[in-house]
């Protein structure tokens, strides 16, 4: 799948019709396609559904603290920027069983969970979000270790990227360097041209499978004046960000420890987590144990923890980081700095997430620029 | 597995009974219970009373009499476990909206005869009293943490009840916040995890039934409530509630009396 882009397929264009039929035709090869959805003012991402069409028409603003989903009058497609909850959950879900044990009249039973392979459609995908996934495909594979629940829902997940036609407003893809345009990582990449010339899609293949389907969807070649309108929408995109991470966080912030923001951040962090739920690449995990009332059988869990708890850092004698300050302080750094050293690149993917989803509106930028302007 | 069977025992304080409820709401569990435990003294399932000392006793209820505060300290030294069950063991009830105000106007309001009634100031938690072993939150208690602590109990090993924010419990369910999405008040980020996201899982705040979480930053969270619109004496009213005595809430709605 390495070196596909060029190979494959020159770029075509689509009706805006054709994203519909795109998925349809991932759903003939067999695949579970999640893809976007409007349910209740939100967009969710859940399985296309046989009488589901892709919502057109909304936009949403977001701030820190606040999303409202909002229409644009028109037929635009993918006009929204990040879904509350991205392809995180599907890949890792927030709870999985790994194993259980029954207790026999002379034994001990332990009975594996396996989880067979499932085909899945990931289905506008944004830049950033496919480069949290390349950052999970890292954490559960180090090359010592293959997580086997990970693996069997990634492996043959098919992947179509939605180059963003418009900014978010929390949104700085830009200055971390993985969006809005992106040249890997994807099966079918998809730009959405909007009020310049017909509204149409532009699309490209960058794998075999990806060529494949492409070749079954009714559309025509495109021109290199429609990829200079895409080159032309992807750096306004980029210029409308507002949001700049400082290029040189990762040393600021290790350099900076016991900065007076630390404090005045802890002032109003309410260290609920969900800043690290919503997350695209926060990974974190907990294991627990569970006993059926007559003894007879035990099950061993994984779920989604969040270095916001205390129990996360519990060790004998007590918590490690029982202030919310270091609490704080523990996830910016890792995320933008330490996760350096561990991964070798920053775990922020720019995506705005933690900022719009923040209840208080903590801005992970506004935080290392402050101590950036400050530092030591 | 011990020969004998571990004996319980359920005590109600001041209360509503609820939480007792959500132990025989257990219905399919109760079978495997009672096969598993001598159901000592249960007021609210049988009238049968074995004498004590108990293994395990849940209390439930909070300490609203002197009398009460009495029978509380016998039960502790009967038990080898203490486990406080509901807001108003944990958290004093609702029935600690009286502490700070004029109980004996209350007293003469209400009651015809007020001078049948013997009653405390303040409403108290049981973990004011006496040192409990556990605390399980919640106005009523889940059913499901109920179970939990009680097969936790039984294997020896320790329950699984986080403390952390009801917040973790919407994301995991993906239940979309309703603060940020819709704009309305929610104790989530403050409240201890474990309702089984009941609220906000149909887009309503979270009224805060499982009382504090650990370390709950309360002053940012009404600092945003009011400056996103809440009226001072709503703010006040939301910390009011089931677990109106936790000291988390109490000093948060304190800070919201007119002055």
């Amino acid at each position: 799948m390495v070196c596909a882009v060029n190979k494959h397929l020159d770029a075509r264009l689509l009706d805006p019709a054709g994203a519909d039929e795109l998925v349809r035709a991932l759903q003939r090869r067999g695949f579970s396609v999640i893809a976007p959805a409007i349910e209740d003012d939100i967009v969710v991402l859940r399985e296309y559904g046989p009488a589901d069409t892709l919502p057109r028409g909304y936009s949403d603003t977001q701030d820190g603290g606040s999303y409202r989903l909002t229409r644009t009058g028109d037929d635009r497609l993918f006009a929204y920027a990040a879904a509350p909850q991205g392809f995180k959950r599907v890949l890792w879900p927030p709870r999985q069983t790994l194993y259980e044990s029954r207790r026999t009249a002379d034994r001990l039973e332990i009975l594996p969970v396996t989880e067979e392979p499932k085909k899945l459609a990931l289905f506008a995908a944004r830049a950033c979000e496919i480069d949290a996934i390349a950052i999970l495909d890292g954490v559960f594979d180090n090359g010592d270790f293959a997580d086997p629940g990970y693996w069997a829902r990634r492996r043959d997940a098919f992947v179509v990227l939605v180059e963003c036609g418009r900014s978010g407003d929390t949104c700085f893809c830009a200055s971390m360097g993985t969006g809005p345009a992106r040249e890997a990582g994807f099966d079918i990449a998809l730009t959405e041209i909007f009020g310049n010339g017909p509204h149409r899609l532009l699309a490209r293949a960058g794998s075999e499978r990806g060529a494949e389907v492409l070749a079954e969807i009714a559309g025509r070649p495109a021109t290199a004046g429609d990829a200079d309108d895409r080159n032309r929408m992807l750096a306004e995109v980029a210029a409308a960000q507002a949001r700049r991470m400082p290029a040189d966080v990762a040393a600021i912030l290790a350099a900076n420890p016991e900065h007076a923001r630390w404090n005045a951040v802890a002032e109003r962090c309410l260290t609920c987590g969900n800043c690290t739920m919503v997350c695209p690449t926060c990974f974190c995990s907990t294991t627990e144990d569970s006993s059926s009332l007559d003894m007879s059988t035990a099950t061993r869990a994984r779920r989604w923890d969040s270095c916001f708890t205390i129990d996360y850092s519990y060790i004998h004698g007590g918590a490690v980081r029982a202030s919310a300050r270091s609490r704080y302080r523990q996830w910016i750094s890792h995320k933008l700095s330490t996760w350096h050293e561990q991964f070798g690149r920053a775990g922020c993917v720019g995506c705005g997430r933690c900022i719009t989803w923040c209840p208080v509106g903590i801005d992970i930028v506004e935080e290392a620029n402050a101590i950036a302007a400050s530092s030591a | 597995m011990a020969a004998r069977k571990p004996k319980l025992a359920v005590w109600k304080f001041s209360s509503c009974d609820g939480c007792q409820l959500n132990l025989l709401d257990c219905e399919d569990e109760l079978l495997a219970i009672a096969d598993s435990i001598e159901i000592a003294e249960f007021l609210e399932a049988t009238r049968a009373q074995v004498r004590g000392p108990y293994d395990v006793s849940l209390v439930e209820g909070s300490i609203s009499n002197d009398h009460d505060a009495e029978r509380l300290r016998k039960i502790r030294k009967q038990s080898k476990l203490v486990i406080a069950i509901g807001a108003c063991a944990t958290g004093g009830g609702i029935q600690a909206l009286r502490n700070g105000r004029d109980v004996d106007e209350f007293v003469r309001t209400v009651y015809a005869h007020p001078e049948f009634i013997d009653t405390l100031a303040t409403s108290t938690p049981i973990t004011d009293h006496i040192p409990v072993d556990f605390e399980l939150r919640g106005c009523p208690v889940s059913k499901y943490q109920l179970l939990e602590v009680v097969s936790a109990l039984l294997a020896g090993r320790q329950p699984r009840v986080p403390r952390h924010s009801e917040c973790l419990e919407c994301k995991m369910r993906g239940t979309v916040c309703v603060m940020v999405a819709r704009g309305q008040p929610c104790l989530g980020p403050v409240t201890q995890a474990g309702c089984g996201n009941l609220c906000p899982s149909v887009e309503r705040g979270c009224y805060g039934c499982f009382g504090p979480k650990e370390s709950p930053n309360t002053a940012s969270l009404a600092d945003r409530f009011l400056a996103t619109g809440s009226q001072r004496r709503r703010v006040r009213e939301m910390f009011q509630s089931f677990n109106a005595a936790a000291p988390a809430f109490a000093k948060e709605a304190e800070r919201h009396e007119p002055r």
